[in-house]
């Protein structure tokens, strides 16, 4: 597949560059059509959120109420903050303009007139960039009022975030928008009736976006064609870990993970086997290195496999890897990013940390297993936002596709403690 | 307090919202950019500028971490220790920065050059393992990359 998220095309991200090869066009032809037929032409291309929930974007759109006084948003989402996820700032760097054209139609879709790009604050050096492009676009009249004298206006804006996990999640993000603490809202009401200030808003991932020109430009019924039936159009890849060329790939949806990791990332360092694979970022399920046969990198095929596509953030474990090290890792990332504000996941993914401890250093005793589990349990599905099922879904599958590591961990009898009770105060 | 000129941005980036409290985090961007860090008076002077209540800054400003809260080094070293650089040795980077510079993590060097700290995924798991210092993101490192790095910093 020709790349067309990422096109190997020397200096894209200058707007002359990008007009010569056709760029804006899109935007012209959204124009000429009615709102409403942009987004049926979203919804048939089959386009999900590339966000990590996998959401049909065009569905997501038509949620934005036709009728209404109040004016509505679009905050595209470019957070990113996924361990094992890079993807979102190679558009910034690499195709910026594809990304503003994609903001434009969508915002014509929905009726939008001012947009908010949340960008995280350690891109810093990204949003300097994505800043001249949204200039370059304002100078030449794609951004701005009376938009190529079609009467439509849009004002884009860039906000830097300043170092916050949660703010990925679409309410925080608003509420940092809004310049509050970064707090997950209570849904509903959902962002379509309640969002930004109250009003009508709509959240979208950055490469979702810019999907939107392509779908324009192909025609929803050849995008639907590309990659997984029911999740298709082209996807990055990012791979890290064990690879020999690790790095983010452009693919159609659907390609068997063992060929992303041996035809993409030029395989395994060091020749070695695979013994785990994190196939979404960080709070996707793990799964074993021999069971990786036949699973495809799209909403079904991960699904099936007991995983989920989320960011596409591949992270490969070779059989060397101490993977108590790494759950233990993964899980200090998010006590660390708990917003605290629900009690299961401000206290639970600290308890699980603590007890997590204890099988790094051979501390653990064998009830512990059960009892880590047990606190993932508490956690999944009892907190405001999706943070705590992210913390609680490692562990889980940690523990259901990995036992034995556990279980080699635990202290010898003699040197076990006695059970205790986990304080509060990890 | 901010310059005139800085004043004339924030009124200008107030526009862009419906309520001045969007921008908390770019005024406080701008405080920190001149003095290294967000000390109370530059909550203060961010509250005041915006006309909202103190309270509510300092709230904001320690939920974020890239603010810092205390002075810190001229170059803050931010190495990522998160799972895709840790799986490529981003352990040896660190330790080979705390035997250069002489600190643990969290600490500045005494003549307050460098401060160390670890960081969180920093969206650069394709290069692993890596370190921000500033805007800038170095990749790819090892050792005599981390050593190139530090003698080119003034």
């Amino acid at each position: 597949m020709e790349p067309l998220l990422l096109p190997h095309i020397h200096n894209y991200h200058k707007i002359d560059v990008y007009e010569s090869r056709g760029g804006y066009q899109m935007l012209r032809k959204a124009l000429s059509m009615k709102p409403d037929e942009v987004t049926d032409e979203v919804k048939k291309s089959g386009l999900r959120g590339r966000g990590g929930a996998c959401f049909p974007t065009g569905l997501k759109w038509s949620f934005m109420p036709k009728q209404t006084d109040k004016p509505k948003y679009l905050c595209v989402n470019g957070d990113e903050s996924e361990p094992g996820t890079f993807k979102d700032r190679q558009i910034f760097e690499y195709n910026p303009h594809l990304l503003i054209e994609g903001i434009l139609i969508a915002s014509y879709a929905m009726g939008v007139h001012t947009a908010y790009l949340y960008v995280r604050g350690e891109y810093n050096h990204w949003i300097k960039l994505v800043q001249k492009a949204v200039d370059d676009a304002v100078a030449k009249g794609y951004l701005g009022q009376n938009i190529l004298g079609s009467g439509f206006t849009l004002n884009l804006y860039l906000h830097r975030g300043a170092g916050a996990y949660i703010c990925g999640e679409e309410s925080s993000l608003m509420n940092s928008l809004e310049g509050e603490r970064g707090y997950p809202r209570v849904k509903p009401p959902f962002p379509a009736q309640f969002g930004l200030w109250g009003c009508p808003t709509t959240i979208n991932n950055v490469e979702t976006i810019a999907n939107v020109p392509i779908i324009l430009q192909m025609g929803a019924e050849a995008y639907s064609k590309i990659g997984a039936p029911k999740h298709p159009g082209p996807i990055l890849v990012g791979v890290s870990g064990h690879v020999n060329k690790p790095g983010v790939y452009e693919m159609p949806t659907g390609v068997p993970l063992t060929e992303i990791i041996e035809k993409y990332a030029g395989g395994v360092t060091g020749g070695k086997t695979i013994k785990a694979v994190i196939p979404g970022g960080s709070s996707t399920m793990v799964l074993r290195g021999e069971a990786l046969a036949g699973v495809t990198m799209d909403f079904e095929g991960l699904k099936a496999a007991g995983s989920s596509v989320g960011t596409a953030g591949l992270i490969v474990m070779d059989d060397e890897t101490d993977l108590i090290r790494v759950i233990t890792r993964i899980t200090a990332f998010y006590h660390h990013e708990s917003c605290g504000q629900c009690t299961p996941c401000r206290e639970g993914t600290g308890w699980m940390h603590k007890l997590l401890k204890r099988f790094e250093t051979y501390e653990a005793t064998a009830e512990d297993i059960d009892l880590l589990l047990d606190v993932a349990n508490n956690i999944e599905g009892n907190t405001v936002c999706a943070l705590g099922d992210a913390a609680a879904w490692p562990v889980q599958s940690f523990i259901r596709q990995f036992r034995e590591e556990f279980e080699k961990r635990v202290a010898p009898r003699s040197a076990a403690r006695e059970p205790e009770t986990l304080s509060a105060t990890a | 307090m901010f310059s005139e000129q800085q004043v004339k941005r924030i009124e200008e980036l107030k526009a862009h919202y419906q309520h001045p409290k969007s921008v908390i985090l770019e005024a406080l961007w701008m405080w920190q950019d001149e003095h290294g860090w967000v000390s109370e008076e530059g909550m203060k002077a961010v509250a005041e500028v915006l006309g909202v209540p103190y309270h509510h800054v300092y709230g904001v400003v320690t939920f974020y971490t890239m603010y810092n809260r205390a002075p810190v080094g001229k170059h803050k070293i931010e190495v990522c220790t998160n799972i895709s650089c840790m799986l490529r040795g981003s352990d040896r980077v660190l330790e080979h920065l705390q035997k250069r510079l002489h600190v643990k993590t969290g600490e500045t060097t005494p003549d307050k050059k460098f401060t160390l700290v670890e960081a969180e995924c920093l969206g650069s798991c394709g290069t692993a393992p890596m370190m921000q210092i500033g805007d800038a993101y170095h990749e790819n490192l090892d050792e005599a990359k981390v050593d190139k790095i530090l003698s080119e910093l003034k």
